[in-house]
């Protein structure tokens, strides 16, 4: 049987579910590789240049592990566009080449394009072009791809909920999970990011998993009621064109107005383009919460991040006490955790 | 209505033109200085890269000497310098500057979009004078061209690099005051002879290509005039990015005349097929072409967590191999000190030339055998 491996890292947070089914419906085996963990990290910073930020890196350890186990095929798409007129990140637009000039030796990359800023043609012709390695027609082709779409809404609806897309995943892929205490806590904070270094555990540090455990609900981009977050997006003069940092801004303009939520975290990588616009810009939009941008890079310790997460919590339980009212904006915590 | 843009090498000079044609009242920002860059650095956010800095820099300086109106590119994406203006427009309120900002995007297809907003800019002026105004420009931006080309010539050929270097300095002055096409080609003819005229070495020359981000490499300051340490070290540079090239390629959609950015994305084809935003995919091609010309070795420059060029460094280190050409990145930013820098180039020079002798020692014995298969495709 074809093997094909998809690695844990980058979009596999966003889009798993749909390669995989895509896959099995092709009538190939899906391995991937295991979940990130120092040894991910460390081998990724080897195979990559230096100035590479962090969830980069992490993808290139997950590559490396996948051509051990020397699959038919890697899937490492050039992701470019997912929607109209915007962008994820020039990085995820030389994906495929910088494997290839990094790691010579790995298997035949799947490495299909998906831009879809003008319109989905080309991303047609690319899937048609990968069902041909599997010897499928169109229609086959065709219908895996719906399926594969149908198990992307079902991770909506877990994470509509309140899990993490990395949650969901484990909950679409095993039926279950281990810990999962999403409603509980007397704090609600939210909590923003790019899904493959948030939801990754072992690249945020369990930031998510550390709040919950200080108490907090964490509400998150993908539980927030998409339109208004596109409404609240729309407001600032000109549309960000990147997707994530877009429905970031959105989120926390929804956030910073919404009467439940008592404070904002926003996860930012070192080195990351994006994330060096988009947090400040959310730093300086949201003026009725408490505000704290978390940078986090390769070497970042734990220790670093407890306390402040910790320090924030209290701020937030005293304000809540003191009843004291939203318009002080916290503009201005920064927390570098290196 | 005072006007003011971001410096980039010698654009100030180009777009004073443009602007003073279309009857403008201009605010050239002072010359870029480590004040220009404290000030970037202050307000801006911090991980953002080095042409937001000090192009804020370049605002704030322009906006306390009596400038009242910002002129700045637009772009949509992938990477930042699309977002740029937007941020800085919102750091400049905060900070409690009075101004306008006018966003020069480049045009979806047509033209004459472009124009539109070029007249819009400028006071009573008629479509005529417009055009006008844009060739007398590019007239000068095609002299400064051509007079930094020789500059780049001389300077590593020369034994009196400092007299080099002031005729350049010269030449960026007296085309920066120069009324008529007459006088611009009179300073040029002038500095030509001049250069020509210097007294040379004959020692042995490297030559070296200058990929990487566009503002880097065309503005000195944020490269720590890369290319005169270079050209005092008898390495001739070759900028893979010109300004005009530039603009006809971004702002107007290669409309003006034919670039080589077609062969230089056919270079790049076998290593990175695609655009990476940026400049991203033109560095790839660039030191292929430079490879392919028989260059001694490239340089990459960019600012420090420069996206586009990340993507092309890791590519590079193939390309470096697969082409045989010797490559070094350097990335800069406000903690880059000259010391450090100076030494990586002493470094990489020094391995460039020990390097060509081994190769000439090799195709002595070979007798011009099969060396191609080391590097002496020039
Ligand atoms: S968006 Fe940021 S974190 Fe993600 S790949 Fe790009 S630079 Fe890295
Ligand atoms: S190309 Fe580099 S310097 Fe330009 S906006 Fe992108 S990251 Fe910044």
């Amino acid at each position: 049987m074809t093997q094909v491996g998809i690695p844990r890292g980058l979009f596999y947070f966003y889009q798993y579910p749909l390669w995989k089914t895509f896959f099995r419906d092709l009538g190939a085996e899906v391995v991937t590789s295991s979940s990130t963990g120092r040894q991910t990290i460390d081998v990724g910073i080897v195979h990559t240049v230096d100035e590479c930020c962090l969830p980069i890196k992490v993808y290139f350890g997950h590559i490396h592990e996948l051509i051990q186990l020397r699959p038919d095929y890697i899937m490492a798409p050039r992701l470019v566009s997912i929607e109209y007129r915007s962008y994820i990140c020039p990085k995820f637009m030389g994906i495929p080449d910088m494997i290839r000039a990094s790691l010579p030796d790995c298997p035949p990359l799947i490495d299909i394009t998906i831009d879809c800023s003008r319109d989905t043609r080309q991303l047609w012709k690319d899937i048609y072009r990968v069902g041909a390695l599997f010897n499928a027609d169109r229609r086959k082709v065709k219908s895996a791809y719906e399926h594969g779409l149908q198990a992307l809404k079902s991770l909506c609806v877990l994470t509509r909920q309140g899990y993490t897309q990395h949650e969901a995943i484990e909950l679409w892929e095993n039926y279950c999970l281990e810990q999962a205490e999403l409603n509980s806590g007397d704090l609600t904070v939210g909590v923003l990011g790019h899904g493959y270094s948030l939801y990754d555990p072992a690249v945020s540090l369990q930031l998510i998993e550390r709040l919950r455990g200080l108490g907090c609900k964490a509400v998150l981009l993908e539980s927030c009621p998409r339109d208004a977050v596109e409404q609240a997006a729309a407001q600032i003069p000109k549309k960000m064109f990147w997707t994530l940092g877009r429905k970031m801004l959105g989120s926390a303009l929804v956030m910073d107005q919404s009467a439940d939520i008592d404070g904002i975290v926003y996860l930012a990588c070192f080195g990351c383009g994006p994330d060096s616009m988009v947090g400040d810009i959310v730093g300086r939009k949201v003026r009725h919460k408490p505000f704290m941008l978390v940078t986090i890079d390769e070497h970042s310790g734990e220790g670093g991040l407890v306390t402040r997460l910790e320090a924030f919590c209290d701020m937030l339980r005293r304000k809540k006490v003191q009843k004291l009212e939203s318009d002080l904006s916290a503009y201005g915590i920064h927390a570098h955790c290196r | 209505m005072k006007v003011t843009f971001p410096h980039m090498g010698f654009m100030h000079i180009v777009v004073k033109s443009l602007l003073e044609g279309l009857h403008r009242e201009v605010v050239v920002p002072p010359p870029i200085s480590q004040h220009t860059l404290a000030l970037g650095i202050k307000y801006a956010p911090e991980f953002t890269c080095l042409p937001l800095k000090i192009g804020l820099g370049n605002y704030i300086e322009a906006l306390e000497s009596g400038a009242d109106t910002i002129v700045m590119a637009g772009g949509w994406g992938p990477c930042r310098f699309g977002y740029y203006a937007q941020v800085q427009r919102d750091i400049l309120n905060d900070l409690g500057y009075d101004f306008q900002m006018v966003i020069l995007e480049a045009p979806d297809s047509k033209i004459s979009q472009l124009l539109d907003q070029l007249k819009r800019l400028g006071e009573k002026v008629s479509f005529l004078e417009a055009v006008q105004a844009v060739r007398f420009a590019w007239y000068k931006m095609a002299a400064l061209e051509k007079a930094e080309q020789r500059y780049l010539y001389t300077l590593p050929r020369t034994i009196d690099k400092d007299r080099a270097e002031q005729l350049w300095e010269q030449v960026l002055s007296h085309i920066d005051q120069a009324g008529s096409r007459k006088a611009i080609d009179d300073i040029l003819a002038q500095a030509m002879l001049s250069w020509e005229n210097l007294p040379r070495h004959h020692e042995p020359l490297l030559r070296i290509g200058l990929v990487g981000e566009v503002y880097t490499v065309l503005e000195p300051f944020s490269n720590q005039n890369i290319a005169r340490s270079l050209g005092r070290l008898n390495a001739e540079v070759t900028n893979s990015v010109q300004l005009t090239e530039w603009l006809n390629d971004n702002l107007f959609k290669g409309h003006l005349f034919k670039s080589r950015t077609t062969h230089i994305n056919a270079c790049a084809r076998p290593y990175l097929p695609c655009s990476v935003g940026g400049h991203g995919r033109e560095t790839v091609g660039a030191t292929v072409d430079f490879a392919q010309q028989g260059y001694d070795g490239v340089i990459q420059v960019g600012p420090l967590t420069c996206m586009p060029e990340i993507v092309a460094q890791t590519i590079l280190l193939r390309v470096s191999k697969e082409e045989h050409i010797p490559c070094m990145t350097i990335y800069f930013d406000e903690h880059s000190g000259t010391a450090g820098i100076q030494t990586r180039l002493e470094a990489f020079a020094d391995m460039l030339r020990r390097r060509k002798a081994l190769q000439a020692d090799y195709s002595d014995v070979q007798q011009g055998g099969n060396v191609c298969a080391v590097h002496a495709r020039g």
